[in-house]
């Protein structure tokens, strides 16, 4: 990695990383199983219509959907960028890859946002 | 290609000669394969990130928006990325889970907390949380 002279904001982007890390590594599996696999499938009943949107609608649950998919966009566009740097080793595109990683996230934090809040 | 008056490369040229790696320098060793394979979990995770927020967004665009998604669920193309993701994000909380005990050192009094309990700690809490989370969806 390119040397860093004095304040960075790399601390900042670690953060977010670590903590959609965690947040992915806790939900995401048994979530992913059910509304991915098992449901589309037929292994259990598709819920009603009206009941998720009940329970989507209730404030922790948007609360925890927004912390959820955005710390998890954070943390992909964080390891990726690095893998990105090491794995095909454009570390001269540096700025570039960053850009589209963390503005990928950050695009879809306020798309989230927006939706969850109209909801 | 035309020479550059102004090289874009300059400020990471080696000053001595370094023989250039191949692309795919993590095939050829399994424990470089198996961390460029752990980070590329992260992949994983978004994908599931964005199919979460579009499930949102059928829902709030009423029923015949959410009937649809939920056949999209059903066709094999987003069941094979679904199986895939799967082993993936799994593979995902193993290592996490696994690397706990480097990231957080706990102790009591003096004596450090073993690694091995903090991992299953935390290997324990993510049995809670899924078996929770599952509570919460089957019970609708």
């Amino acid at each position: 990695m390119a040397k860093h002279k004095g304040k960075t904001n790399e601390p900042f982007w670690w953060a977010l990383f670590g903590a959609g890390g965690v947040l992915a590594a806790f939900c995401i599996p048994v979530l992913l199983f059910l509304n991915g696999l098992a449901i589309p499938l037929g292994w259990i009943e598709a819920p009603r219509y009206e009941d998720v949107l009940a329970l989507v609608q209730h404030p922790l649950t948007r609360l925890f959907l927004f912390g959820l998919i955005s710390l998890s966009m954070f943390h992909w566009a964080h390891r990726f960028r690095f893998t990105l740097y090491d794995g095909l080793q454009i570390k001269h595109l540096n700025f570039l890859v960053a850009l589209m990683c963390y503005g990928s996230a950050i695009v879809v934090t306020v798309f989230a946002g927006f939706i969850l809040w109209q909801l | 290609m035309p020479v550059s008056h102004y090289p874009r490369y300059k400020k990471y040229r080696p000053r001595v000669y370094s023989k250039r790696m191949p692309i795919v320098w993590w095939v050829s060793k399994w424990p470089l394969t198996r961390f460029i394979l752990r980070e590329l979990t992260s992949v994983f995770v978004a994908f599931y990130a964005i199919v979460l927020l579009l499930h949102v967004r059928a829902l709030s665009a009423g029923p015949e928006a959410y009937a649809d998604f939920m056949a999209w669920l059903q066709t094999p193309l987003a069941l094979i990325l679904h199986a895939i993701a799967l082993v993936m994000v799994l593979y995902h909380s193993i290592t996490w889970f696994s690397l706990a005990p480097k990231a957080m050192v706990l102790r009591v009094g003096s004596k450090r907390i073993p690694g091995w309990a903090i991992a299953g700690a935390n290997f324990a809490a993510w049995g809670v949380f899924s078996a929770a989370l599952a509570w919460i969806i089957l019970a609708l």
